[in-house]
């Protein structure tokens, strides 16, 4: 078997072990599910009439708009601190070590792993935009190209924070602490311009938020879905994708090469 | 591969040409810990070696590095006639490896742990099923096919364990103290399943600090202490090492026990525990001379015990902190 075919082989093994645990435990990918699901009643439900007051009077269902792009890539910050904690899990049994003496695709292992959470974080942003829509959240006028980009767009951003939560969960020497180090992923789009445009933050803190790796894609997103202007932020966004995401490639490649503990 | 047609490795030295395992040197230290301090072993295809130790000797180590899972600091190595890093693709195509601690996916079944096996072997999915099947019978694991094998008893897990290994049809057969934890019935069990595999042709290379296990299963036994070999040879040969046997004679009453002692010269006094300790071949007439003589006093022991050398007094003639007799691998050949 030709080294290609036999790395598509065994990825596609290894991914459906890790869709068998997905879907056998589907409990830490509904957790998980929670805390943007919450965030978005929250902030339309409970804080919904001052945010659309402070966004410049318009009503909640303007700001249901604003607030499902970012809350879409959260979802994917949060499903990727799963796989954080998975890897974590999965690296700790023994099943590795029996992997590893066999002759398989070295890559597979991981490979597996990150497609598995991609597709997962595709189904979850599926599943939190349900929730946007049924609590009122439409495109405005998104042409189809525009809906390709969009889903391009979530499954690169997916791509990019899943190749770094695997790291993060590789560094990890249990669950609990696979989850404290993948922490910035569902932290930083709290500081990202999710629930309030960036210029309505103090002047020292408005680079931090405009900057980091959250913001430039929630704009981009917006742009595509709700027709707001995109700028430089497209660019700035599929950079950090890349950036983490070959960052992230690397980084794990370097830590599955060490010897086992 | 058969073992016939294995690539011939060392033929000049005397030994079997033949090696599934063959290792000179084998040098690892952690930090400043030395676990490995250059290790030779020979392995002859086809047969059960057992690596024996204490906790900590190095045995995992050793089975770890043979079986490429992590990197020695120095020695050379070859599995199965492959170089184990040069090839390391190829020897991991030769062996299976059975760990310590159980290598099996707690979270899906144990039939679905054996699929993946077949999966990663690359078998079809026909035989994958075929073969699956089988094994899951011929280890008694039918029953619990379908349930999460987190489930399992420690001896169920074992199990699974080893028929897992045997998907790929390895040659090579790495067991890493595969009874350790088990009860008494199921390490028979494994003891038998591990007999079963070496008909086959394959090649066992077993870890174990149960001297017994050793004793039982191994053609050759390799005794590791403080990161060396203390001795290597067959079960016979290692118990040559040691002093003969003894007969033991306990008494409960100190009065019967003090007569014994001066009825039977030049045996070993345990004065507190009131027994007594004669150097013994542990035949017949040797028994029968004792016990006469112990008639002849008129005194009765309460327990006579006849103790013949096992791996055991081996175990801690070689393991303790006394200096190992130099060569012990020559003078039991």
């Amino acid at each position: 078997m030709s080294t290609l075919s036999l790395a598509a082989r065994d990825t596609t093994t290894m991914l459906r072990r890790n869709l068998l645990h997905a879907r056998r435990y589907p409990s830490l990918t509904l957790n998980l599910l929670l805390t943007p699901v919450m965030l978005l009643l929250l902030f339309v439900y409970i804080f919904g009439d001052t945010m659309s007051a402070g966004l410049g009077g318009g009503d909640r269902s303007d700001y249901i708009a604003y607030l499902v792009p970012g809350l879409l890539l959260m979802t994917i910050g949060s499903t990727t601190i799963g796989t954080a904690v998975s890897v974590s899990n999965d690296m700790t049994e023994g099943i590795i070590a029996r992997l590893r003496t066999m002759a398989i695709h070295r890559g597979s292992v991981i490979t597996g792993h990150v497609i598995g959470s991609v597709l997962q974080s595709v189904i979850s942003v599926v599943l939190v935009g349900a929730v946007g829509v049924a609590i009122g959240f439409r495109s405005t006028d998104a042409t189809a190209l525009e809906w390709l980009a969009a889903l391009g767009l979530l499954v690169l951003f997916a791509l990019a924070l899943t190749w770094i939560a695997v790291g993060m969960g590789m560094v990890s020497p249990n669950a609990e602490a696979a989850s404290n180090n993948a922490l910035p992923l569902i932290f930083l789009p709290l500081i990202s311009s999710t629930f309030v445009p960036i210029d309505a933050m103090p002047g020292w803190f408005q680079p931090i938020a405009e900057y980091q790796p959250f913001t430039p894609a929630i704009e981009t997103l917006r742009g595509l879905l709700l027709g707001t202007e995109i700028g430089h932020n497209g660019w700035l966004a599929l950079a950090w994708c890349l950036a983490l995401a070959t960052l992230g490639h690397l980084w794990t490649k370097k830590l599955f090469r060490r010897d086992p503990e | 591969m058969p073992s016939s047609v294995m690539p011939m490795i060392n033929p000049t030295d005397g030994r079997p040409p033949a090696a599934a395992i063959s290792a000179t040197g084998l040098r690892k230290s952690y930090g400043d810990k030395t676990v490995l301090d250059g290790i030779d072993l020979h392995v002859p295809a086809g047969s059960i070696f057992a690596l024996l130790g204490p906790n900590g000797a190095g045995k995992t180590t050793a089975v770890k590095i043979l079986s490429t899972l992590i990197t020695a600091d120095g020695g050379q190595v070859r599995v199965g006639g492959h170089d184990l890093t040069a090839e390391a693709q190829a020897v991991r195509a030769a062996i299976g490896v059975t760990g310590q601690f159980s290598a099996v996916d707690g979270l899906i079944t144990g039939e679905e742990n054996m699929l993946l096996m077949a999966d990663l072997h690359h078998l079809s999915r026909q035989e994958g099923r075929r073969v699956t099947a089988e094994l899951l019978q011929r280890f008694d694991l039918t029953e619990a096919a379908k349930k999460p094998a987190s489930t399992y008893s420690g001896g169920m897990k074992r199990r699974l364990d080893i028929a897992m290994t045997l998907v790929g049809a390895p040659r090579i057969i790495f067991l890493d103290e595969p009874t350790t934890g088990l009860d008494p019935r199921s390490r028979h069990t494994m003891w038998g399943i591990i007999r079963e595999l070496v008909t086959g042709g394959v090649t066992v290379f077993l870890t174990t600090q149960y001297l017994e296990e050793a004793d039982q299963l191994a053609d050759r036994i390799a005794v590791l202490h403080d990161g060396k070999i203390a001795a290597e040879g067959t079960a016979e040969e290692l118990k040559r090492l040691v002093p003969g046997g003894h007969v033991r004679l306990r008494f409960t009453d100190p009065a019967a026990y003090r007569a014994a002692a001066a009825a039977l010269t030049g045996a070993a006094h345990d004065d507190e525990a009131l027994a007594l300790q004669l150097p013994s071949d542990g035949s017949q007439r040797a028994l029968r001379s004792v016990l006469d003589r112990l008639d002849s006093t008129g005194v009765e022991a309460d327990e006579l015990t006849v103790h013949t050398p096992d791996l055991d007094d081996v175990f801690f003639a070689l393991t303790a902190a006394a200096p190992v007799p130099a060569q012990p691998k020559e003078s039991a050949r």
